[in-house]
C-alpha cells in the first residue's frame, strides 16, 4: 500500500470530518449542480439543440466566449508586461501598483460595472476623448471587452508573478554566457519557463470572463444578437419563466467551464513535473 | 588564453566583496579559487565571465580589454553551481543552445550543429541521454551535460562555480578525476571555484587561497599545504593545532612555560603557533618542553587520535593529535609533546 | 594598451537587465494600464458619489431603502461566512491531515463554485426551490419561502463563497504537516484539545485571510443574488442590488454613494490582506529555519 493509507491513522477525526465535508459539499454544491443537469434531461436532444442553436442563444454564446477569449489574450500580454515590470524593476509607486492589481478581485462587480460605464460613457473621463477619436466603448461589444479585461487581469498577474520571482537567475546568466542576446534569452529561455503559469493564468481569466455578469451588464448595452452576453440571456429567460431555455444555456456554459478546469489541472501537473527533482 | 586581473574592487552595498585583487592566469592552466563562503571567490569568477562588473580595476584576456565585452561576447564557458540547465529543453537542445543562438552570419547549419553536439555528448560519455530532459538525469549527469553545453561554442576559457558542490561524496571523487583528464585532453584555460580544500589540492595545477575579498596565497597545491604564507591559510588548509604563544628574545612561551623550540627569525610578541596534527610528536615527559595528560584515545587504521590536556599553567587547553600506532597511548598517561614541523605567525587580533 | 581602453562601461551591470528604453517602456505600459483600468474606475466611484457634496451623499446613505440593504447585506454575510468558516475548518482538517484516494478530486469539487458563473449559481437554486423546481411544490404546500427571501439569498451566497476558507487553509495546513498534532496527542491531549490548542493557533492568520476574502465576496456578490432575490424593494435588496436599481433609475449620486461603501470595503479588505500576507510569510520563514 502506498503512503500512509494502509497504516492506522494517528490523528483523530478522519471519519467525522470527511463525513461532514462530503455531506456539506453535497448539500451546497453537488446536489444543486446535479439538479441543473437533471433539469436539462427533461428536454430531449432535439429540443436542447433547438434552444442552443437558436440565433439569439448562439449569438450570446459567441459574444461571451469570443470576447472572453480576446480579453484573456489581452490579459496575457498586458499581464506579462505588468508582472515583468513589478518583479524585475524598481521604480517609485511599484508597491502601490502591485497592491492595486487585486482590486478587481475585491471590488464588487456591480460597483466595477457602473464605474467602468461612467468612465467610458460618451461624456466620461475617458469616454469623451475616445469619442473625439470616433471610438465608442460604453454600450458596445468593446465595452464588454473592457469589463472582461478589468476582471481578468489579476488572474494572469497573480499566477505568473510567483513563478517569475522564483525563476533561477542562473538560467538567464547561462543563456547570456552562451552568447544569446537579451531578446533570445527572454524568448527562448524565460518565456518557455513561464509557459505553464501563463497558460494557467490565461485559462483562469477566460473562465472568469465567460461567466462574468455584474461588471459587464452595465457597460454592455445588452442589445440582443449584438451585445447580449450568455449569463444575461439566462437571467432574461428566467424572468420569462422559460426555465428550460435558461437551463440549456447554463449547461453549455458549465460544460465549457469544466473543460477549462480540466485543462488547468493538467497544466498545473505539467508545471509540477517540470519543477520536480530540480 | 591568458587572463590578467588588476586592482579588482567590488562592493555590494557596505559589503566589500573584492579588495584590490591582482591575479594572472597563464594559458592552459587549471586553477582553483579556494576559500570559505564570503571570501569573494565566486564574485571573482563571475567578473571574469562578465556576469558581474567590478567597481574598478581591469580584466584583460591575452592583453585585450575584456570589460568592453558582455558575457555573451567573451567566449567564456561557464558551468553554474546548480547547472542551470534549461528544463524545458532536452539534453541535446541544451547542448545545442549556444550554437543555435549564434549570429546568422557565423551560425552553423543543422547538420554541423548535430555533429558538434554528438561529439560533445561523446566527450562527456552521455550520448545515450540526448533525448532526455534535465529532470530525468542524476546530479552527476547534469553536471557533465552542463559542462558539455559550456564547451559547445569552443570557449577560450572555461569557468566552473563549485562544480562538485551539489554531488554526493562518491560521485564527486569520480568527477574530479574525470575533470582532470578532460582538461588534459582539451587543454583550455580553466578556473574553478571551491570551498573544499581536498578538491582544490587534488584537481588544480595552481591554487589561489582567498579570504575576505583578498588573495592570501597563490601556489602549487604542495606549496600552499606545506608552506602556508599566512595564519589564515594554515588554519584553512589541513587540520591544525593552534596555540597562543608569546615570544621574547627568541624564546617561545605557552602560558609562561618555555617550549624549547626555535623561534623563526624576527618574530616577537604575542603570536600563534601552528602545528599539523600529525606533526606533533610524542616524547617521554620531562624533555623540557610542552607536556600534557592523555584524556581519550581512538585508534583506527595506521594512526591513533588522542585528546591531550596541556599543562600550560592557566586553565586547560585540549588539543587533538594524530600519532603512529608504534606505541599505544593510554588515557591518564603524561606525555611530552614536540612539534616536528611548525609555523609561527604574529597574532594580528 | 592605453589606460582609457580599460574603463568600465557605465551601463554594464547585470546580464539580466534590458536596455534602458525597454525598461522605461514596460514600466510606462504597466503604470498606464493599471491607471486606466483600476485607479480611474476606483476614483470615479468616489468622485460621482460626492458630486453633489457631502450632504447629498449622507442623505443617500440614510434613506430607509439604503439602510435596509446594508442590514440585509450584513446579515447575509454573517450567515454565509459563519457557515463557510466552520465548513472550511472541517474540510481543511480532513484534506490536509490525512492521505486518501481521490484527494485531488475532492479539492477540485470544493473549488468548483469558483468556476461557475454567478448567474448559474443563482439558477441552480431557482431550479431546486422555484415554482417549477424539484422541491418547489412541496415547499409551497408547507408554506416555506426560501426563494425571493433571506434563506435563498444566504444559500446562493454560501455557494458562491464556498471555497474561500478551505482554499486558504489547505495548503497552509499541508505545509505544517502533522508532527505537532502527533506530539500533542502523545502527550495525552484529546482530539479537540489538540485542535484548539495546537492546530488553530498555527493557522490563525490563514483562517483570518480566508474569512476576509470570503466576507468581501459575500458582501459584494451580485449575479447569484440577483437571480434568487426577486428584487423586492426594502426587503430582498442587498447593497449591490440596490446599486443596480438606483443606477437604472438614474439616481447616480445615490447609486455611487452605496457603491462607495462597497468600494471602501474592497480597499479595507485589500489593506488587511496585505498585512495578513506579511504575517503568513513570517510564519513560513519561521518554519523554514
Amino acid at each position: 500500500m502506498k503512503g500512509g493509507s494502509g497504516r492506522r491513522r494517528t490523528l483523530p477525526g478522519f471519519g467525522l470530518t470527511m463525513g461532514l465535508t462530503l455531506t456539506w459539499l453535497s448539500v451546497i454544491v453537488l446536489i444543486p449542480l446535479a439538479g441543473l443537469f437533471l433539469k436539462s434531461f427533461e428536454l430531449n436532444f432535439a429540443q436542447f439543440l433547438d434552444i442552443v442553436i437558436s440565433r439569439r442563444t448562439l449569438n450570446a454564446l459567441k459574444i461571451s466566449f469570443g470576447l472572453a477569449f480576446l480579453a484573456a489574450l489581452a490579459n496575457l500580454v498586458m499581464g506579462s508586461v505588468i508582472v515583468w515590470a513589478l518583479v524585475r524593476y524598481r521604480f517609485p509607486g511599484r508597491r502601490i501598483l502591485d497592491a492595486i492589481v487585486d482590486i478587481p478581485f475585491a471590488l464588487p462587480t456591480a460597483v466595477a460595472g457602473i464605474a467602468l460605464t461612467t468612465l467610458f460613457s460618451q461624456n466620461g473621463w475617458l469616454g469623451a476623448p475616445l469619442a473625439e477619436l470616433g471610438v465608442k466603448v460604453s454600450f458596445t461589444p468593446l465595452g464588454i471587452f473592457v469589463a472582461m479585461v478589468f476582471i481578468g487581469i489579476p488572474f494572469v498577474v497573480r499566477t505568473v508573478q510567483p513563478v517569475l520571482i522564483d525563476l533561477d537567475p542562473e538560467i538567464e546568466e547561462a543563456a547570456a554566457s552562451l552568447g544569446a542576446s537579451r531578446w533570445q534569452t527572454v524568448w527562448r529561455v524565460v518565456l518557455p519557463s513561464l509557459l505553464p503559469a501563463l497558460l494557467t493564468g490565461f485559462a483562469l481569466a477566460f473562465a472568469r470572463a465567460v461567466g462574468e455578469y455584474g461588471s459587464v451588464i452595465f457597460i454592455a448595452g445588452n442589445l440582443p444578437n449584438v451585445s447580449e452576453i450568455a449569463p444575461l440571456l439566462i437571467v432574461i429567460r428566467l424572468s420569462e419563466f422559460r426555465y428550460a431555455d435558461a437551463t440549456a444555456i447554463a449547461v453549455v456554459m458549465l460544460v465549457v467551464s469544466f473543460l477549462v478546469i480540466f485543462v488547468i489541472n493538467r497544466l498545473q501537473r505539467w508545471a509540477r513535473t517540470q519543477e520536480s527533482a530540480y | 588564453m591568458s587572463i590578467e586581473l588588476k586592482n579588482i574592487v567590488k562592493r555590494f552595498g557596505a559589503f566589500s566583496a573584492l579588495n584590490n585583487v591582482d591575479l594572472t592566469i597563464a594559458d592552459g592552466e587549471l586553477l582553483a579559487l579556494l576559500g570559505p563562503s564570503g571570501s569573494g571567490k565566486t564574485t571573482l569568477l563571475r567578473i571574469i565571465a562578465g556576469l558581474d562588473w567590478p567597481d574598478s580595476g581591469s580584466v584583460s584576456f591575452d592583453g585585450e580589454n575584456a570589460l568592453a565585452r558582455g558575457a555573451g561576447e567573451r567566449q567564456v564557458g561557464f558551468v553554474f553551481q546548480h547547472y542551470a540547465l534549461f528544463r524545458h529543453m532536452t539534453v541535446f537542445e541544451n547542448v545545442a543552445f549556444g550554437l543555435r543562438v549564434q549570429p546568422r552570419a557565423i551560425r552553423k547549419d543543422e547538420a554541423s550543429i548535430r555533429a558538434r553536439v554528438k561529439e560533445l555528448l561523446d566527450l562527456v560519455q552521455l550520448d545515450w541521454l540526448a533525448d532526455r530532459y534535465p529532470s530525468q538525469l542524476s546530479g552527476g549527469q547534469r553536471q557533465r551535460i552542463a559542462l558539455a553545453r559550456a564547451l559547445a561554442t569552443e570557449p577560450r576559457i572555461l569557468l566552473l562555480d563549485e562544480p562538485f558542490g551539489a554531488l554526493d561524496a562518491k560521485v564527486r571523487k569520480e568527477l574530479r578525476r574525470w575533470l582532470r583528464s578532460l582538461h588534459e585532453e582539451i587543454h583550455v584555460t580553466s578556473v574553478f571555484v571551491t570551498h573544499d580544500q581536498e578538491e582544490a589540492l587534488e584537481v588544480a595545477n595552481r591554487v589561489v587561497v582567498m579570504d575576505k575579498g583578498r588573495i592570501e596565497q597563490i601556489g602549487k597545491p604542495g606549496e600552499v599545504y606545506d608552506s602556508p604564507a599566512t595564519a589564515f591559510v594554515h588554519g584553512f588548509i589541513g587540520e591544525s593545532i593552534v596555540l597562543p604563544v608569546d615570544i621574547q628574545d627568541g624564546v617561545i612561551r605557552l602560558g609562561g612555560t618555555p617550549l624549547n623550540i626555535a623561534a623563526e627569525c624576527g618574530a616577537a610578541g604575542p603570536s600563534k603557533l601552528f602545528v599539523r596534527r600529525h606533526d606533533m610528536q610524542i616524547s617521554p615527559p620531562g624533555w623540557g618542553g610542552l607536556e600534557g595528560t592523555v584524556r581519550r584515545v581512538r585508534s583506527f587504521g595506521p594512526i591513533q587520535r588522542a585528546d591531550i590536556a596541556l599543562s600550560d599553567g592557566q586553565g586547560e587547553t585540549i588539543i587533538e593529535i594524530d600519532a603512529p600506532r608504534d606505541r599505544e597511548l593510554r588515557s591518564g598517561e603524561v606525555v611530552g609533546l614536540q612539534p616536528r614541523r611548525y609555523r609561527i605567525f604574529a597574532d594580528r587580533t | 594598451m592605453s589606460e582609457a581602453a580599460f574603463t568600465i562601461p557605465l551601463d554594464r551591470t547585470d546580464a539580466r537587465t534590458e536596455p534602458r528604453w525597454v525598461r522605461g517602456l514596460l514600466i510606462g505600459l504597466c503604470g498606464l494600464f493599471l491607471t486606466v483600468f483600476i485607479v480611474l474606475p476606483l476614483t470615479i466611484v468616489f468622485a460621482e458619489a460626492l458630486a453633489r457634496g457631502g450632504q447629498a451623499y449622507l442623505a443617500a446613505l440614510t434613506e430607509p431603502e439604503a439602510l435596509s440593504a446594508i442590514k440585509l447585506t450584513l446579515t447575509v454575510a454573517a450567515i454565509s461566512v459563519g457557515l463557510n468558516l466552520v465548513f472550511g475548518l472541517i474540510a481543511a482538517w480532513a484534506v490536509a491531515k490525512f492521505e486518501f484516494p481521490g484527494k485531488t478530486l475532492l479539492i477540485t469539487l470544493i473549488d468548483l463554485p469558483f468556476s461557475v458563473s454567478p448567474v448559474i449559481s443563482g439558477l441552480v437554486f431557482v431550479l431546486l426551490f422555484g415554482g417549477q423546481g424539484f422541491l418547489g411544490p412541496w415547499l409551497q404546500d408547507n408554506d416555506i419561502q426560501l426563494l425571493f427571501a433571506l434563506p435563498g439569498i444566504a444559500l446562493a451566497t454560501t455557494f458562491v463563497t464556498f471555497p474561500f476558507v478551505s482554499r486558504a487553509l489547505i495548503p497552509l495546513m499541508q505545509e505544517q504537516g502533522t508532527a505537532e498534532e502527533e506530539a500533542a496527542l502523545s502527550l495525552g491531549a484529546s482530539g479537540l484539545q489538540t485542535f484548539f490548542r495546537v492546530t488553530l493557533p498555527n493557522i490563525k492568520w490563514g483562517l483570518l485571510y480566508g474569512v476576509l476574502l470570503c466576507n468581501a465576496r459575500a458582501m459584494g456578490e451580485f449575479g447569484a443574488v440577483s437571480v434568487v432575490s426577486g428584487h423586492i424593494r426594502g426587503e430582498t435588496n442587498t447593497m449591490p442590488l440596490l446599486v443596480e436599481i438606483l443606477y437604472n433609475e438614474y439616481q447616480f449620486v445615490a447609486a455611487f454613494a452605496v457603491a462607495s461603501l462597497l468600494a471602501l470595503l474592497a480597499l479595507i479588505t485589500l489593506v488587511a490582506k496585505t498585512i495578513l500576507e506579511g504575517q503568513l510569510d513570517e510564519g513560513r520563514q519561521a518554519r523554514e529555519h
